[in-house]
């Protein structure tokens, strides 16, 4: 066999379930084929079942139906030590009673390399902890701790590498610095990194493809711009970023091909919707526009923009942040809708609570969802 | 070879616990059975030739009559002892726990320590100690707490401080295991809604460490109202307690159905106590 | 409230507690004197007479005295060895694995500890004297009745060890290729360890030093501790006192030289 006809060593899921014996489904059939070489993450709230299908992957946990691949070879129910994937823990779990280097050791010695001493000493240098070697784990920092896992896992040139939410337990500052490092190592070394993580900014921050999970599915995938700018579900659109959701009904289509559009009535005005856009099958649903896409100005003054205007919106609270100015609009149904202000200036200083606006959004920005779903789906409950 | 090992690989426990649960069933168990038969058997029989079980209760009713003070006097010591013990170990749990810092490992290294000296040595030089011709007896009859002609030894102060003294690492680790647990914020939160020091330790400290308490309590009053040897040693013969006697009847006597019944009285009345002790205390976290 | 008074009051538990720590000192210093002691021709055992090495020079002369602490140490090593074994499988059983009789399991191992020493004894001699072992007490009979307790205390003490290790270091492991038997002697077991060994030395200082249980079930053989309640009655030899110094300082020994290796190696270990 070639090397020209043997699969890329894709990691793929097919329908992969994982139910607990108390009836609890994690997992619920699972299908998803990663690239090989390729950042993906898997993002979703606590709970949602990204973790139990990470551990899947690494062979800790037993599918109750379907199967895992990687390119041809199929691992479903291989042991951990016998798959050619690697995890780093959210807790690192780095052996107390060994020194850095017997840690990273570790690995290629339980298969046999001898001479791992060169091996070793160059992955510390990759991961910056040549230093650290002799130590032991309890006298590290928690970001070089973060790194020793990374090593630990590297040095073995798995053809995946876990992560379940590594940078959890870092501060702000050194996670945003980490996230970089692991895109940048990723980049160099090009394995299949595949990442859990609750923190959709880290999840759009790094991956080239990101999958949404919801309570054992995926919701949607794609790269992070097109989750974002066009989002499938409710849960999607609250999850990734913030997004109005007003109630609309079809009122009819014009247009097509790539010019297409829905025309939907939002209590009175009829605004339109790129038929790209449009998620539903029903005459109702969900008119949904990022905040950042709203566009408001003081009762009177125009719009510059193409889209349907909305009057005898009253601004009801603004919070000023630096870089930009969160207004909440009451709207003429009684509803309320968010606009996010970039601070660039040209205002000329806030509008203050209480005045009346007009408001407005370019119709391509804008996206339709389905009735049935749920409004407040995917919003942060803490 | 695949079968059976998929056979222990499945019910691995019941291979690793099976050794230790036979020593227990054949050495704890059995012998719990023939004590209670035993102490049902007719006394007219020996060690060497055996006794015949004959269901007589009358065995009880002899011990019962014979020998209530000295289960009564076993019981009050026991309980003095355990009271000085909860108060002294506390002070030290407490201090270990919360106080010393980074030389806790080092003070519990410490309180463990002379445990590892013979018990009975060590109980012996309390003999010195408590001596009429020593300072601790001069002192306290200089203060006028003890008659000019007074003495500790051969008293049943003598016997409950030889108790306190022997127990008292019993009650301090399990007292120091349970402080530990105890998050010194919440001392920070208490003092900060208005409640003082003194008040934080009856409404706070206290009460989180009453598992620990009861641990302690157990471990300490159990042992203390079986002991016979701070009796012997530190006390006189109106002293003795009813480990003392059970010791007797088994080995000087060589009456062993009377000693058993004793032995089995004296279970019983710990075992009641404990189990009332236990639910009133409210915790079932006893190791 | 003044400074100082400020200052006795954060430091009086402390004070108390180091207070009440010497208190539980003073037999051993009197031990340690008396070892020193020159008894000979006096009528009160009980007091210091006068200073003499001679006690240190013929540790052994007191007839039956070293055979009893020869004794002790075989039976306590046996013992030991016993119960530290048994005890390490049953703690694995009982923490790692669900089955069923794991309460019973529990209740079981806690219940020796509850029972006073007099009970334990008194229904192991009735046990032996009813199997017909009455003539045949002695050494197996005590070395029965000390593994017995013994197990407990191992359980317990590796039981809790065990139950604080992160079940994540066991996954990592297999993650990085190491096989069952390969997890097991390379994470779990060392990290194990120290709670093994603890329990070792507990398990040991429980044997040599029991009374009660061996007293009742010995026959004719004499450990240590019965050499000293036999010797009370006509008055101990100084050299018991001998024998119980060096047992403390040796159990100090071991303690404070583990303690010091190992922050030795973590300070080597760090300067590399």
């Amino acid at each position: 066999m070639s090397l020209a006809d043997q699969s890329p060593r894709n990691l793929r899921l097919t329908g992969l379930t994982k139910r607990y014996p108390n009836g609890f489904v994690a997992v619920k059939s699972l299908d998803l084929e990663i690239p090989q070489g390729s950042f993906f993450a898997l993002l979703g709230p606590s709970g949602c079942g990204k973790t139990t299908t990470l551990r899947m992957v690494a062979g800790l946990e037993d599918p109750t139906a379907g199967q895992i691949h990687i390119g041809d070879q199929d691992i479903t129910h291989a042991r951990p030590y016998r798959r050619p994937v690697n995890t780093v823990f959210q807790s690192y779990a780095l052996f107390p009673h060994l020194t850095i280097a017997e840690n990273v050791a570790f690995g290629p010695k339980r298969r046999g390399v001898k001479d791992v001493e060169q091996q070793v000493k160059d992955t510390l240098e990759l991961t910056e902890l040549t230093e650290q070697a002799a130590k032991k784990p309890a006298q590290l920092s928690g970001g070089q701790q973060q790194r020793v896992a990374l090593a630990r896992a590297l040095i073995n040139r798995p053809e995946v590498l876990l992560l379940d939410e590594p940078l959890g337990a870092l501060d702000l500052k050194l996670r945003r610095a980490m996230q970089i490092e692991l895109k940048q190592l990723q980049d160099e070394v090009g394995i299949t990194f595949v990442h859990v993580t609750h923190d959709q900014e880290e999840a759009m921050t790094m991956a080239d493809t990101v999958a949404v999970m919801n309570a054992g599915v995926i919701e949607q995938m794609g790269s992070p711009y097109d989750l974002y700018t066009n989002p499938a579900t409710t849960f999607v659109a609250n999850f990734l970023g913030r997004s109005n959701l007003i109630k609309g009904t079809v009122v009819g289509r014009e247009g097509t091909g790539a010019d297409a559009v829905v025309k939907v009535d939002v209590y009175g005005t009829v605004v339109s919707i790129p038929a790209a856009k449009v998620h539903t099958q029903s005459n109702e649903g969900w008119v949904g526009v990022r905040p950042e896409k709203v566009l408001i100005q003081p009762a009177g003054t125009p719009i510059d923009a193409p889209g349907e205007h909305f009057s005898g919106a009253v601004v009801v609270s603004s919070s000023y942040l630096g870089v930009s100015t969160e207004y909440v609009l009451r709207m003429p149904w009684g509803g309320e809708l968010m606009c996010f202000e970039q601070n660039t200036g040209r205002r000329g200083g806030l509008l203050a609570v209480g005045s009346s606006v007009d408001v407005s959004w370019n119709p391509k920005f804008a996206f339709l969802l389905d009735s049935s779903q749920d409004a407040g789906a995917g919003l942060e409950a803490d | 070879m695949g079968a059976l090992q998929r056979v222990l690989l499945k019910h691995p426990a019941y291979f690793l616990i099976a050794p230790a649960a036979l020593w227990l069933l054949v050495f704890f168990l059995f012998p719990f059975v023939s004590l209670l038969s035993t102490s049902l058997s007719d006394p007219s029989g020996s060690p060497i030739t055996g006794y015949e079980m004959t269901f007589r209760f009358q065995n009880y009713a002899d011990v019962l009559a014979d020998y209530w003070p000295y289960m009564v006097r076993s019981l009050v010591y026991a309980s003095i002892a355990t009271l000085f013990c909860l108060i002294l170990g506390y002070v030290l749990a407490y201090a270990i726990a919360f106080k010393a810092g980074r030389y806790k490992t080092i003070l519990l290294v410490l309180v463990v320590a002379p445990f590892f000296t013979s018990f009975l040595v060590r109980t012996l030089s309390w003999k010195l100690i408590l001596g009429d011709d020593g300072w601790v007896v001069g002192t306290l009859q200089a203060l006028h707490f003890l008659p000019p002609d007074g003495r500790l030894l051969a008293t049943p102060v003598a016997v409950v401080a030889g108790l306190i003294y022997n127990f008292l690492p019993f009650m301090i680790l399990p007292l120091y295991a349970s402080l530990e647990k105890i998050d010194p914020r919440l001392h920070e939160a208490s003092l900060d809604l208005y409640a003082n020091p003194i008040r934080t330790f009856f409404k706070v400290t206290w009460p989180l460490s009453l598992p620990g308490v009861v641990g302690g309590v157990l471990l300490t009053f159990i042992p203390a109202a079986g002991d016979f040897i701070n009796a012997s040693l530190l006390g006189n013969p109106n002293t003795q307690m009813v480990g003392n006697k059970i010791q007797q009847l088994f080995t000087t006597a060589g009456d062993y159905p009377h000693a058993a019944a004793l032995s089995v009285i004296l279970m019983a009345i710990i075992v009641v106590m404990v189990l009332f002790y236990v639910r009133r205390a409210g915790t079932e976290d006893l190791v | 409230m003044t400074r100082i008074g400020r200052w006795i009051g954060s430091h009086l538990v402390l004070a108390l507690g180091l207070l009440v720590l010497l208190y539980m000192y003073i037999p051993n210093f009197i031990v340690a004197l008396m070892s020193f002691n020159d008894s000979s021709g006096a009528r009160n055992l009980y007091a210091f007479q006068s200073f003499t090495l001679d006690n240190w020079l013929n540790p052994c002369a007191p007839q039956g005295m070293c055979e009893s602490v020869r004794v002790s140490i075989v039976i306590g090593l046996a013992a030991t060895i016993a119960a530290t074994i048994l005890g390490t499988l049953a703690a694995f059983a009982l923490v790692r694995h669900r089955f069923e009789g794991r309460s019973t399991m529990n209740l079981m191992i806690f219940l020796p500890m509850a029972t006073p020493e007099i009970v334990l004894g008194s229904s192991l001699l009735a046990m032996f004297v009813a199997a017909g072992l009455g003539g045949q007490l002695g050494f197996w009979t005590i070395l029965a009745a000390h593994i017995l307790f013994c197990l407990s205390f191992v359980v317990i003490t590796v039981r809790s060890r065990l139950s604080g290790l992160d079940s994540n270091l066991e996954k990592a492991a297999m993650d990085l290729f190491a096989n069952e038997s390969q997890t097991f002697w390379r994470v779990t077991f060392p990290l194990v360890f120290p709670g093994i060994l603890g329990a070792a030395l507990l398990s040991f200082s429980l044997s040599f030093d029991d009374f009660i249980i061996t007293n009742l079930n010995s026959g004719q053989t004499v450990t240590f501790p019965m050499f000293v309640w036999g010797a009370a009655q006509r008055g101990v030899p100084m050299q018991v006192n001998v024998i119980g110094t060096l047992m403390f300082i040796f159990a100090l020994a071991i303690v404070v030289g583990g303690e010091l290796f190992a922050r030795r190696r973590a300070k080597v270990l760090a300067a590399r």
